[in-house]
């Protein structure tokens, strides 16, 4: 038995304790905005957070999180920094097919937490473990800013964005 | 073009009622989750979950209340489709857009069939090209019904009637009725056999950037793909298939699998096994300790050098003939000069961010289905024959994809699915590793192309011979499409190619890879072909040291929509702008699915030949837009999903087997390797065209010539790799 805290509610689980957090909280909890990419840690599509550190699910067995506050897409735009991811992305019309989005947006909401006001270069850092095979990257990279209301430099291509 | 029949509709209506009841049957014995309500937005329900007394078409119902359903023909996978159809539709039929409710489609191809295909498939960039015309018609025909009912109701002329916001309105009296008002008497209306279409210049809606309706689920992980379905009692399974193609299951540990804790079940297939647990973890242990032995069959030894040297030898004859203009091998061989090239292009997996998958419940007499795909129709014929069920008894609930780009055209995963889920009691969701996913895809196959072209004493090309050898898709897919032995799409780029040579020859020699299956890839024939054609005329233009844009221009007098792209992609890039040593610009057009894209790409190759694409822009002239918005997107999509192919896609094979497994050696672009995408949009009253491909298709020759604009370095083979390292 492990008892999980998993978007601020306790869970008692009998699981293995190697079993990683993205199957249990896909497969056990029923919680499937958490996405199975890659399953070694190479696509970001699973990212949760705990303690508030942007983390590869399918690669952290849940003892790793034990005792610590498991947050994922289903709770981030509860925070203040997930909310202004969330309405960012929704601003600029990032996600396409969407699959991998949950991650990008744990990702980026960690980067904003930890980097109010990210540069070009701590976006590329922040966000270069989450693959989009739709290629959102450059709407990715507006929203962030948008986000943090860093002014963009550059080629913007996004226009008519609303507000929402 | 054929149009949407209306003449069907009212048998549409019957077959929906009848369906309606099935899934509320299935509801009950199967555990369908029902949607009622008011949707949220962003949410895209099951189809056909709930009926409204108004219906009169396949693609709209509106019930008492004045909610209004739009059910989608064609499958969202990113590319924007469950916009710019409600868009469409909406526009016509005068409903607020964003409050309208959206379903999947059930299975039908015939009702749902997509216009240009025949079936209901969404691909080809085809959706807007297919149904700008029956979507319109479908809204419009609703409206006229409502107004007319309106107007019966005041006893008023209609004309003096109109629809706005889903309210109809009597001007001269000021008097109104909400849609939901009507619905009851408009349902009793005949349909009318033709109504009037909105002129574009009246267009509220289409042609003005609108925010995708898909995505606030998207962003809140509520969206639903494929591998989200959760049908109660579901259980989880892993599975393997011969790693190498053709090969047989010979044996498992049936009781090591067993033992590891929340295994059930063992399944074999021919030439798979699957494991079935309480979690997709337990699934993945048990199969593991399973340890399958195969027998590796009749392809053990094969490589991708054997198959290459199949294409080379197959490109040596001549081929069927595709196009044949003036007499090219007479001008070439006279010719002052005379360039000759080979392209090379590698197999190529999708590698979509959702891996496949399929959930399946198999009961004596019924088969439900929940996945995403780009041919329900088609899937659900395939798994009547797999099970013997009829038509009714195979329900086909549509996802959300999570990436489509040709892989979800296909139904061999859904087809060992419900294999599998014919072994097992209950709900089943088999799901590929993305170690699976990526060894048994059906890939895009690998292509040699042999080009040659006859100059004149100033270097200006005079004829053009273009040979294509490689997978013939359509043969398998589509075989009525094949012409005298000439397969269209394989063909499409170069026969198209809108350059003036006054003597062109281009054929094709269909010769597949052994045990490899091939299926579309984003673009496919377009895709590859414009690397060839947009390759070979730069080097044709390197050869006349000439700037490569002059070159094509000088060509393009008779295409003038090719031509504007090109010199607006040159005036927004500044064309001709020195660069510093070790960059370069590469320039490329595509002409394909009815649209026009020019593209610039920069590069950096640095000393030691890394190559850094670092800017791109791209011009559009697709003919009517409908979503500006989404016509970017696929842009930017396009263009960084061709680079990723351009630059690292390679599938190779050894002893049989794909020798790639995940992200970490099937590379694709990460945000830090995406260039800044610049995209123009040209505005144009043309026919509609398809934007979902040609961004992928047109980008890769612009890298490749941008690497020789760089380095002197001609790509002739993809990817890139290595290649711009100094020799």
């Amino acid at each position: 038995m492990i008892t999980l805290n998993v978007n601020g509610k306790p869970r008692n689980l009998n699981i293995p304790e190697d079993m990683p957090l993205l199957w249990t909280l896909r497969d056990v909890l029923g919680m499937t905005g958490t996405k199975f990419g890659c399953g070694m840690g190479l696509c970001g599509a699973c990212t949760i957070q705990i303690d508030g550190q942007p983390t590869r699910s399918c690669i952290t067995p849940v003892s790793a999180a034990a005792g610590k506050q498991i947050t994922t897409i289903e709770a981030i735009g509860a925070t203040p920094a997930g909310k202004r991811i969330q309405r960012a992305w929704l601003a600029l019309d990032v996600p396409q097919c969407g699959y991998c989005q949950s991650g990008q947006i744990m990702s980026a909401t960690a980067l904003l937490v930890s980097k109010p006001k990210p540069s070009d270069s701590d976006i590329d850092d922040a966000m270069a473990g989450n693959i989009c095979r739709c290629g959102t990257y450059p709407r990715i990279r507006s929203a962030i800013k948008r986000a943090a209301g860093v002014t963009t430099t550059g080629v913007l291509d996004v226009v008519n964005a609303k507000e929402v | 073009m054929k149009t949407a029949s209306i003449e069907t509709h009212g048998i549409v209506s019957s077959s929906r009622r009848n369906f309606l009841k099935l899934t509320a049957t299935a509801a009950i014995g199967g555990g369908l989750t029902l949607g009622f309500g008011l949707p949220t937005r962003g949410e895209v329900r099951d189809s056909l979950t709930t009926d409204a007394p108004f219906a009169p078409n396949a693609f709209l119902r509106i019930d008492r209340a004045g909610n209004v359903t739009f059910v989608m023909p064609l499958i969202e996978m990113g590319q924007g489709t469950y916009t710019s159809l409600p868009m469409l539709i909406a526009e016509e039929l005068e409903v607020d857009v964003d409050k309208v409710a959206i379903e999947h489609s059930p299975p039908d191809d015939k009702v749902y069939a997509n216009p240009l295909i025949g079936v209901q498939l969404t691909g080809g960039s085809t959706a807007i090209r297919a149904l700008y015309v029956p979507l319109r018609n479908a809204g419009a025909t609703a409206r006229v019904m409502l107004v007319t009912a309106a107007a019966q109701r005041w006893n008023v002329d209609p004309s003096a009637c109109h629809a706005e916001n889903g309210v109809v309105v009597h001007a001269p009296t000021g008097r109104k009725l909400g849609y939901g008002k009507l619905v009851d008497a408009a349902a009793k209306l005949p349909v009318p056999e033709k109504v009037l279409l909105k002129e574009p210049a009246d267009f509220k809606l289409v042609g003005t950037p609108h925010p995708r309706l898909d995505t606030a689920g998207k962003v809140d992980g509520s969206a639903k793909f494929g591998i989200d379905s959760r049908p109660p009692g579901m259980k989880f399974a892993v599975l393997a298939i011969s790693p190498t193609f053709g090969g047989k299951l010979v044996s498992v540990d049936e009781a090591k699998a067993k033992a590891v804790p929340g295994v059930s079940q063992v399944v074999r297939l021919d030439d798979a096994v699957a494991i079935v647990a309480v979690h997709t973890w337990a699934a993945k242990q048990g199969l593991a300790a399973a340890a399958p032995q195969w027998d590796a069959g009749p392809n053990a030894k094969l490589s991708t050098a054997d198959i290459v040297a199949r294409l080379a030898a197959a490109s040596e004859r001549p081929g069927a003939v595709a196009r044949h203009d003036g007499d090219a091998s007479a001008a070439i061989a006279g010719a002052p000069q005379k360039v000759d090239a080979v392209y090379e292009q590698p197999f190529l997996a999708h590698a979509t961010m959702e891996p496949m998958n399929c959930t399946v419940s198999m009961t004596a007499d019924s088969c439900d289905i929940w996945v995403g795909t780009q041919i329900p129709g088609v899937t659900q014929a395939v798994v009547m024959k797999v099970t013997g069920l009829q038509r009714e008894q195979v329900r086909i609930h549509n996802h959300l994809l999570g990436g489509g780009f040709g892989r979800r055209l296909e139904f061999d995963g859904t087809v060992r699915a419900v294999q599998i889920a014919q072994q097992v009691q209950g709900p089943v969701q088999v799901i590929w590793t993305r170690e699976e996913d990526i060894q048994h895809d059906m890939y895009r196959p690998y292509y040699y192309d042999r080009l040659s072209a006859g100059l004149d004493a100033q270097g200006k090309a005079v004829a053009w011979s273009h040979r294509i050898t490689g997978s013939s898709i359509v043969a398998r897919y589509f075989p009525p499409w094949i012409k005298d032995g000439v397969d269209p799409d394989a063909v499409d780029a170069s026969v198209n190619q809108p350059y003036g040579f006054s003597d062109i020859h281009v054929d094709w020699i269909a010769e597949e890879p052994p045990g490899i299956p091939t299926s579309w890839w984003r673009g496919v024939g377009v895709t590859r072909g414009t690397f060839a054609v947009e390759s070979f005329v730069d080097e044709l233009a390197a050869n006349a040291k000439q700037d490569p844009l002059a070159y094509r221009v000088a060509l393009l007098d008779q295409n003038p929509r090719a031509k504007a792209v090109l010199q607006i992609a040159a005036e927004k890039s500044g064309w001709g702008k020195r660069l510093p040593t070790g960059q370069g610009r590469g320039i490329a057009l595509c002409i394909g699915f009815g649209s026009f894209i020019a593209q610039v790409v920069q590069v950096t190759v640095d000393k030691e030949g890394a190559v850094n694409p670092t800017h791109a822009w791209c011009v559009v002239d697709c003919g009517i837009q409908v979503n500006p918005d989404t016509i970017r997107a696929q842009m930017q999509s396009g263009i960084v999903f061709g680079l990723s192919a351009a630059l690292y896609g390679e599938i190779t094979i050894k002893d049989g087997r794909v020798e790639q497994t995940n992200f970490g050696d099937y590379r694709v672009l990460r945000i830090n390797e995406a260039p800044q995408i610049e995209v123009h949009l040209v505005k144009s009253s043309e026919a509609p065209g398809g934007i979902g491909e040609p961004g992928t298709s047109c980008v890769m020759p612009a890298l490749t010539n941008a690497i020789y604009a760089a380095s002197g370095k001609r790509i002739r083979k993809l990817p890139v790799g290595e290649q711009a390292r100094a020799a």
